[in-house]
Order: structure tokens, then sequence, then C-alpha cells
């Protein structure tokens, strides 16, 4: 596949459930969801946030994932053109998920977040009978 | 407030209801163009990526956020009082058998210059990638320096 160019994406920001007690800004980070035969798969850009400032949360069928970002940046600021802030997005999963399996990493600012689908949610093959 | 106004219009100025709208919609348009100009506007090159650049004394530290991108995707080069950030952001393909349900992340190539308020010293230009996020420090000429001036 050739690859195009770039265009920006605008960050947008996060709308949160409730208020929140800390300050700062909290964004939508972009995402793809996809899933095979075992299990979902969650990828989503979360620049600035290493292995500590993640927090995932699976709950009845809400998945919810936030990062933090240190937000020290050290010098005066001249010139801006990105906000800084924290990622924070909750999605709501259509299958089972067995919580006990679920597994994450984070590299290079990028969370990848694998869901495997309980045994209930698991797709059968189903074979028609000729009569 | 309206009445009072319309009373206090001179009889050979009369103005339709239409001419006050067409007024009244320009009056809008601007309003609309200053906050868009005042409130909203971020300082917005269009270009990937986005960068933040701030200074200190001796430098300049330009960050753009790279999610997913390694160092070898990366090409950094400086002139006297240009920042070229440009390389090719790469999502790996998963394996056939998955279907998508969200496709938000993009993949492709960029190329930016950046031009610094100053003078730098090309040869002392540093760079990082951490989690995603590339800063890339330019120490500032020693003509562009400032220079604290005792007064004799």
């Amino acid at each position: 596949m050739e690859a195009g160019e770039l265009n920006v994406q605008d960050k947008k920001e996060a709308e949160a459930q409730g208020e929140l007690t800390r300050p700062g800004d909290f964004f939508t980070p972009v995402a793809d969801i996809f899933e095979d035969r075992d299990s979902v798969i969650l990828v989503a850009d979360m620049p600035g946030v290493n292995k500590d400032g993640v927090t995932i949360q699976v709950e009845d069928n809400k998945l919810s994932i936030q990062g933090e970002v240190g937000t020290e940046r050290p010098g005066r600021p001249i010139f801006s053109e990105y906000p800084i802030g924290g990622f924070m997005r909750t999605f709501t999963l259509a299958e089972i998920i067995d919580q006990s399996k679920i597994e994450a990493s984070i590299k290079d600012g990028v969370l990848r977040v694998a869901l495997p689908k309980a045994e209930a949610g698991k797709p059968r093959k189903i074979s028609v009978k000729a009569e | 407030m309206r009445i009072r106004r319309m009373f206090n219009t001179p009889v050979w100025g009369w103005k339709t209801p239409f001419d006050e709208l067409d007024r009244m919609r320009g009056q809008l348009d601007k309003f609309s163009e200053e906050l868009e100009k005042g409130l909203l506007q971020r300082r917005w090159s269009g270009v990937f990526p986005l960068i933040n650049v701030t200074e200190d004394k001796d430098n300049y530290q330009v960050r753009a956020e790279l999610p997913g991108l390694k160092t070898d995707d990366l090409d950094i080069s400086a002139t006297g009082k240009t920042l070229t950030v440009s390389g090719e952001r790469k999502i790996p393909s998963e394996s056939k058998e998955v279907n998508y349900h969200r496709r938000e992340r993009e993949a492709g190539k960029f190329s930016r210059i950046v031009t610094l308020p100053n003078q730098i010293d090309p040869a002392k230009v540093e760079a990082s990638l951490t989690d995603g996020v590339l800063t890339v420090v330019l120490p500032k000429a020693e003509s562009a320096k400032p220079r604290q001036i005792t007064i004799s």
C-alpha cells in the first residue's frame, strides 16, 4: 500500500463523566478497534504516556482507558500548536470479555489492549444439514 | 431600546427593516470573525506534525507528538535557522483474520520545516524520542544569546 501524506488530526477534548477532581485537560485518543476469533483488540495513540500513567478498567460492558502525562515542559513557550494533557476514553463492549485475561502494553506512546472473548462469546460455526 | 433607536432615526435617512437586519447580520459576522481570531485561534499551520516550541536562555526546544514512531522512521536536519522533521508513520498491519470496528489512526509520510526565531548552532542539535514524543533541543548560536550588560 502506497503511503499518503499524513494530515493533522486535531486533539479533541474528552468529555468527562462527572467532574474531574484533578486539574488538567484530558483528550480523546484516536483508536483502532478490531477483533479476531478469540479477542477484541484496542490500539490507542497516547503520546507522552508511559506504563505508569495508564489505567484500564472494565466494568460491566464498559471499557475505559486513561493515560496521564507528565506536564513538566521546561522552557518558556513561544509557539504552541497542540495542547498538552492526559487521555481518556470509554468504549462499550459488545462482546462478553474474560476479564481475568485482559492484557495491555504500551510502547512509544501507543497503547494496546487485548480483551479475550469469554467462551460463551466466541463465534461458533453452524453447519447446515441437508434434508 | 430598539424602539428608541427607531424613533431617533432621522426621517431623511429612514431605513427599511431589511436594512436594519442587514446591519445586524453584518455586526454578527464581524463578531464571529473576531471570536475566531481572538478566542479560538491557535497558531495553526495545518502541517503534520504539530509542534510546540519553547526556549530558555541557551536553547530552543521543539516538541512534537509522534506516537508509534521509531527513531529509524525519522529524519531530522537543521541549518542555521531552520529545523526539518520528516519521516513516515507506519502502522504494522494485523493478521488477515481481523475485522475492524473502528479505524482512526492514520499512517503516512510527513515533512515539516520549522523556522526558528533566531540563529542556532546546527552542530549541537540533539533529538530524543520518548513515549511517542519527539524533543529536539537546539542550542542558540553565540550571537543570538542574550547578553547581560552591566552598567559601569
